[in-house]
């Protein structure tokens, strides 16, 4: 196994940190792998906090002149569900993938910028814990997850503040990461590894990164003017003085709808990664799959105007905006087609994994349809902020993004800790977790055409609403007991033995089956040569010249790595932990907490931890001198 | 497995860094980084413009601007690129003695500019505009203080490199961190460019005026 160095001199203040192990480990490591699980672990710790959130929101609901919590308490329980589900948990979780399978998809030891990778999860976890700071500090965030102005301006609580500078935490954890992963897709990939060879799961992600790169500065501009607004006086969508809120709707939608697709992007690659495997065939159209993703991803900055039909911009921005938002629809539905596609005759095996992706992938579809509704005018205008809209985002967010989570779990677990997860509570929890889902937002599209409006803390019996609502609370709680059925799983796959062999279960097509489950530190012995889509398909398998039917290949073939090129090895180098990452991402919060009290001090304070952090980074050379 | 020996040491690729685009990470990762910071820039001068001409009581642009002294900051600032790449060039020279000479030179210009900047608040603010004043205090103040922040960040940057270059930290080439802070010291000059003539030249109409 890798050797690990123990001794450490001092160097600067802090002690280089040379485990590789043990629970200190994880607070320096700056390797990919263990920087996703941290990613996956504190996001899904998150998911489970907003589950519980909207437990609350449900059972508030569950009746008529529901009492469980007050106006005030249901503002904030529904703004930090959104909040905490957007930027706490689907982002991060796609970035806990992103960043463990794209260096091991296109052939890399790590990504680009280890220890910038290691900041951007830290900010990100100080903003998570900053955000919910605040419920013990005069109140959470009570405006919605787009906390319009002038209300957000004029709210006498700390909520909207706490809102801003939350935001601008994770916004810089989302940039550095996201600037990090796009250049290691475009620099690091596998000699051979043409831009046409990548996994459709890593196209989305630099789409992905792109997309954060280009639209988080704008949101990050407008939390700052709303900062401003709120703390210093100035007057960026105050009405009494001439400014106009609906910039900040602008502003917030520019990015608002690219985040949509940051979202549901990954969802779509992990469906095009895992159709594939467990069909037995190859994607169907493959180019028109990487394009359409391309093309989401440049039409999503030109429909942002659709969430703000009713601000009254006029006929002229709505005809437009309704017909690029019918236009987007058009690359969507060529990849619903070409996962048609990659399924038909195929050899399918209906692992947990693969209902997953496939239940995915129909929620998406009808969360999709009532997207369309949305980019006609006139009906949108009866929609607006009703619970339809509810209902459409749910389908699309956690019907296609959340069950494209859970099917990439039990997809890559076995590669990331050796052990497969248990197929039959999979599947249980599939079959739960469908029904719950259908049964609380779907009667949504019912209650939002029956006039139910969003965000009400409670509606009165004489509305007819109750039956619905009711059908949705106990479809919440499925969907509870659904998540709770992963967890036990998770505990029983991980309370028993080992498995012998785990390195490739699912007879898979991509590079990162090719090394040992779960990989080494420095991911593949020898970096592999691409040749080919799917290479590691084709290194396992070969077309019979006579019969045209798919054999194995030669054994030894597929893994490449033989006694020749032992000599190879000794030119790994990895760079060493750290803790300066951590160092300069604890300035973070600290500034953060400075403004929203006016602690001048604190800010100070805040700042230079930051720069000791990063002065201790650029002066440490990012590997240890004395080790190797 | 067994007997992989992973070596954490200085090694031959980290001199010569092989990359798929031959581009180093660093420059490709400063190009995303400053193109992310167009947009930045672009929504704030979006928001200056939308609200240009729509305070609701003075002071107002005419009346506070004095346009000889910020076109006299201005030049000093866009001098600072031409230093930039003198510096550069020293250092792709390995003549370390005009490399530090010139990154001070920048580095002073900048803080001129920067200083420039803080007398030009505060004159303001004396004749009566303050942050909260109207919408014209609040979008100028924004708009030109982020450009100030990224300045003073860039002062920070070539300071630092003239302290690593006397501490003989920088590597035996050191015109690549030296060309990394450039581009965003050159990225700086242009986005002033830009918010000078929008801010400053272009003039405002004022109402009832």
């Amino acid at each position: 196994m890798a050797t690990v160095t123990t001794t450490a001199r001092r160097e600067g203040i802090l002690r280089r940190p040379m485990a590789m192990t043990g629970v200190r480990s994880w607070f320096t490591t700056i390797d990919h792998k263990k920087i996703g699980i941290l990613y996956g672990a504190t996001a899904f710790v998150f998911f489970v906090v907003g589950g519980v959130e909207a437990l609350l929101i449900r059972t508030q609901l569950a009746g008529p002149d529901g009492t469980l919590l007050n106006a005030d308490q249901y503002n904030e329980v529904f703004t930090m569900h959104g909040i905490t589900m957007i930027f706490l948990f689907v982002m991060p979780m796609a970035a806990a993938f992103f960043n463990y399978f794209i260096p091991l998809m296109i052939g890399a030891r790590d990504v680009a910028f280890p220890r910038l990778n290691a900041y951007s999860y830290w900010v990100f976890l100080f903003g998570g814990l900053f955000l919910y700071s605040s419920f013990f500090l005069g109140g959470a965030p009570n405006c919605g997850w787009f906390c319009y102005a002038p209300n957000s301006i004029f709210d006498p609580t700390i909520g909207p503040t706490f809102y801003a500078l939350g935001l601008i935490i994770t916004g810089i954890a989302s940039t550095a990461g996201a600037v990090n992963l796009a250049v290691t897709v475009i620099n690091m990939r596998a000699p051979g590894m043409s831009l046409f060879r990548v996994p459709v799961f890593v196209w989305m992600g630099l789409v992905v990164q792109l997309l954060l790169v280009f639209s988080l500065p704008i949101i990050t501009v407008a939390l700052f003017q709303l900062l401003f607004d709120r703390q210093f006086g100035t007057h960026f969508f105050d009405p009494t003085a001439g400014g106009d809120p609906i910039l900040w709707q602008h502003l917030f939608w520019l990015f608002g709808h690219p985040e949509v697709y940051v979202l549901i992007l990954p969802a779509f690659g992990i469906f095009s990664e895992v159709l594939p495997v467990f069909s037995r065939k190859p994607l169907f159209g493959y180019q028109f799959v990487v394009f359409s993703g391309i093309a989401i991803g440049f039409i999503g900055f030109g429909v942002w105007a659709h969430h703000m039909f009713a601000a009254g911009l006029g006929p002229v921005a709505n005809t437009a905006f309704g017909v690029s938002t019918a236009i987007i629809a058009v690359p969507t539905g060529v990849k619903i087609f070409n996962w048609m596609g990659t399924i038909y005759r195929g050899d399918i095996r209906p692992t947990s994994a693969m209902l997953f992706t496939l239940g995915g992938i129909m929620m998406f579809v009808i969360g999709g349809l009532s997207g369309v509704t949305h980019s006609i005018v006139p009906s949108d205008y009866q929609q607006t902020d009703t619970y339809y809209i509810v209902a459409h985002f749910h389908y699309v967010i956690f019907g296609g993004g959340v069950f494209a989570f859970f099917s990439a779990m039990f997809y890559w677990w076995p590669k990331v800790f050796g052990r497969l997860l248990n197929e039959r509570l999979g599947v249980i929890e599939f079959v739960l977790m469908t029904i719950g889902f259908n049964l609380t937002f779907g009667p949504m599209h019912i209650l939002g055409l029956q006039g139910m409006i969003r965000r009400t803390y409670t509606y009165p019996e004489s509305l007819g609403l109750t039956f619905w609502n009711q059908a949705a609370t106990v479809g919440a709680f499925l969907i509870a007991i659904s998540v709770l059925l992963f967890i036990v799983n998770v505990v029983i796959s991980h309370s028993k033995a080992k498995p012998a062999d785990v390195a490739d279960p699912w007879d898979a097509r991509t590079l990162e089956w090719m090394t040992t489950s779960p990989p080494p530190v420095h991911n593949f012995d020898e970096i592999p040569t691409v040749h080919a889509l799917d290479e590691f398909w084709h290194r396992k398998y070969v077309e019979d010249e006579r019969t045209g039917r798919l054999v194995p290949a030669q054994a030894g073939a597929a893994n490449g790595h033989d006694a020749d090129h032992a000599d190879g090895w000794q030119a790994i180098h990895l760079p060493s932990p750290s803790y300066w990452p951590l160092v300069a991402a604890l300035g973070m919060p600290v500034i953060a907490y400075g403004v929203l009290y006016s602690w001048w001090w604190l800010v100070g304070v805040g700042f230079a931890t930051a720069l000791i952090g990063f002065y201790g980074w650029a002066m440490e050379p990012s590997v240890s001198e004395e080790d190797g | 497995m067994a007997d992989v020996a992973i070596a954490h040491g200085e090694g031959h690729a980290a001199d010569h860094p092989e990359t798929t685009t031959g581009l180093p990470h660093t420059k490709l990762a400063m190009w995303i980084f400053l193109a992310s910071e167009c947009m930045l820039f672009g929504a704030l001068i979006t928001t200056y413009v939308l609200y240009r001409g729509r305070s609701e009581e003075g002071p107002f642009p005419a009346d506070v601007f004095d346009i000889p002294y910020t076109s006299v900051s201005s030049f000093v600032l866009l001098a600072s690129s031409l230093t930039m790449v003198l510096a550069l060039s020293a250092a792709q020279e390995r003549d370390t003695g005009r490399m530090r000479l010139w990154l001070l030179t920048t580095a002073l210009l900048g803080t001129t500019f920067v200083g420039g900047q803080v007398y030009e608040f505060t004159a303001f603010y004396d004749e009566g505009l303050r942050l909260s004043t109207n919408l014209f205090s609040t979008t100028f103040y924004v708009l030109t203080g982020f450009h100030g922040v990224h300045v003073t960040v860039g002062v920070l940057m070539l300071l630092s490199l003239v302290g690593l270059s006397s501490a003989r930290r920088l590597p035996a080439d050191p015109s690549f961190p030296i060309e990394m802070v450039g581009l965003y010291w050159h990225f700086v000059d242009i986005v002033w460019i830009v918010i000078f003539t929008v801010v400053y030249l272009v003039p405002t109409p004022t109402p009832g005026g």
